[in-house]
């Protein structure tokens, strides 16, 4: 059998009492597209910072390709946050540059002709992609909030991370870029293989994009001491897209609308 | 009926009611000043207009009788050059010590709290020390505008630093960047407007320590002749030299603005106001 890319065997997440995570045990494959849903404050957005390497288990392990995950950000894992996530000091053509210029340019943080000209080439395709190209040269803050995530989402693909988190990556995005938006990235994650860990607070949203979908609850619940018991996942549920299973989707929906408000 | 706070001046009525002030302040002046005179033609305290073109027109555009030099155009320039290396010096100490103190962890263990110790020691009160150690020449005057500006924009500028998203600094070590590439790509250039920034606002306190320094020892400058000429209560003198150091606060504040929005332009628009 292949190796998950992603592994957690028996992970805790502790703050002194405060158990955040506990008994966490799941694996990953390659490809896979994980929606994240959850109550606010349970541990999702935890978990995540858990992947990205922003923060590490208290106990257990927690593996990327059988390894231990390293303990700080690294290119392998792409990042799109709800916001912040692009430089407003750069372009949008020179933030989807940037990789190439930290790949190439160790030092000054600067390309030079040729080197410049190919980076510049292959960021305008990445742009044209996600349908930015006629924004290519104005700065994130004259862009509109989607533009801004298609941004995000290009400019972390352009360093061919395995896996892309999403943290609520179009929770303040209008409905309609939204649907937009969801197209792009299923398309995205189709073309590039990639595997996709996304939090979401939008129910339909984490049913329609990704292959399996988590709720993230506390198992137990202390009500005199509610940080006693940390959050788990509490329904691992997989989504076959060719079959569109919506009488399913509708007798999960109740259950899962109690645990996730 | 408009509500009070609903009504907006024109254009022109903007610029006629900013002007006012102003006029009124000269005119008022002017009475009393001629009150003065005509009780007591030799009165110095608020000198005609007059004596002020006169005593500009000695300053200004006739050299010395006792060096040959332009006296004010010798002032300005020594003043400006210390409070150059002064700000400058500065300014440079404080880009590089506040984003290491934001960004690194074991820089900023050691550095904050020494940073943070020698702002609250009044500059002025070690004047003599620097006197003392540096001698009467350029250095200790530029030393007392350093230390009298530089932990106070350390401190802005680690601030700023901290302010700085942690998503930004997330994002950048997953495209690959090391600790230099963050802060040289990622940090510095976004904290260099808000170093303008803090330029503009300590400039005020930099032109107080170079009077002050300038006033105890110096041998030219514009804090040295306002206070070399108080002796002979030269008012005729003073006021125009006061409002020449204003005129150079305000003509240096409005170029670092003009600077920012032009090699800044992505902040400026973030911030609507360019």
């Amino acid at each position: 059998m292949a190796t998950p890319i992603i592994q957690a065997k028996d992970v805790w997440k502790e703050y002194g009492d405060n158990v955040v995570l506990e008994r966490i045990n799941l694996s990953v494959m390659e490809g896979e597209f994980v929606s994240i849903v959850g109550a606010s404050g349970c541990g999702k957005s935890t978990f995540l910072n858990l992947l990205l390497g922003n923060e590490s288990v208290s106990r257990g392990q927690l593996l990327l390709n059988g390894d231990i995950l390293p303990n700080e950000p690294g290119p392998e894992r792409g990042i799109v946050f709800q916001k912040y996530s692009v430089f407003p000091h750069l372009s949008a053509v020179q933030n989807v540059m940037l990789s190439d210029v930290f790949a190439q340019s160790p030092f000054v943080s600067r390309l030079f002709g040729k080197e410049k000209q190919q980076a510049y080439t292959q960021a305008m395709a990445m742009l044209d992609k996600v349908g930015l190209s006629h924004a290519a040269h104005k700065y994130p803050a004259e862009l509109s909030g989607g533009m801004q995530q298609r941004l995000a989402i290009a400019q972390a693909l352009m360093k061919k991370p395995k896996i892309l988190l999403l943290d609520e990556p179009f929770g303040a995005l209008d409905p309609g870029i939204r649907k937009d938006m969801h197209k792009l990235v299923h398309q995205l994650w189709q073309e590039h293989k990639l595997t996709i860990f996304m939090i979401t607070h939008d129910l339909s949203e984490g049913f329609s994009l990704g292959n399996r979908l988590w709720v993230f609850d506390k198992h137990r619940h202390d009500a005199q001491h509610p940080e006693r018991f940390g959050a788990q996942v509490t329904y691992d549920i997989p989504i076959a897209k060719d079959i569109q299973n919506l009488s399913f989707t509708e007798d999960m929906k109740p259950v899962i609308d109690a645990s996730v408000a | 009926m408009t509500r009070l706070i609903n009504k907006k001046p024109s254009r022109i009525t903007r610029l006629l009611l900013g002007l006012l002030p102003f006029i009124v302040l000269i005119v008022l002046y002017m009475m009393a000043s001629q009150a003065r005179l005509v009780d007591n033609p030799n009165d110095k305290l608020l000198p005609a207009m007059s004596s002020f073109v006169d005593a500009i027109n000695r300053m200004a555009f006739e050299p010395s009788r006792r060096s040959g030099e332009y006296l004010m155009l010798a002032d300005t320039l020594a003043s400006l050059s210390r409070l150059a290396m002064g700000v400058g010096i500065s300014a440079l100490i404080a880009l590089i010590v506040g984003v290491a103190n934001g960004m690194v962890p074991f820089v900023r263990a050691p550095l904050s709290p020494l940073v943070t110790a020698l702002s609250l020691v009044p500059p002025m009160a070690i004047l003599p020390i620097l006197f003392i150690v540096f001698g009467l020449g350029e250095l200790s005057k530029v030393m007392l505008i350093i230390i009298g500006i530089c932990p106070i924009m350390i401190r802005d500028l680690q601030l700023r630093t901290d302010a700085l998203p942690p998503e930004q600094i997330l994002k950048a070590q997953t495209l690959g960047a090391s600790s230099w590439q963050t802060i040289i790509a990622i940090v510095v250039p976004q904290i260099l407007p808000k170093l303008i920034e803090a330029v503009r606002l300590t400039l005020g306190s930099a032109w107080l320590f170079l009077i002050a320094a300038e006033a105890i020892a110096a041998t030219e400058g514009l804090g040295y002749r306002i206070f070399l000429i108080r002796r002979y209560l030269a008012m005729d003198v003073i006021l125009p030299y006061v409002l020449w150091i204003s005129l150079l606060a305000f003509v240096m504040d409005w170029l670092l603005r003009k600077l920012s929005q032009h090699a800044f332009t992505w902040y400026h628009t973030a911030q609507g106001d360019a």
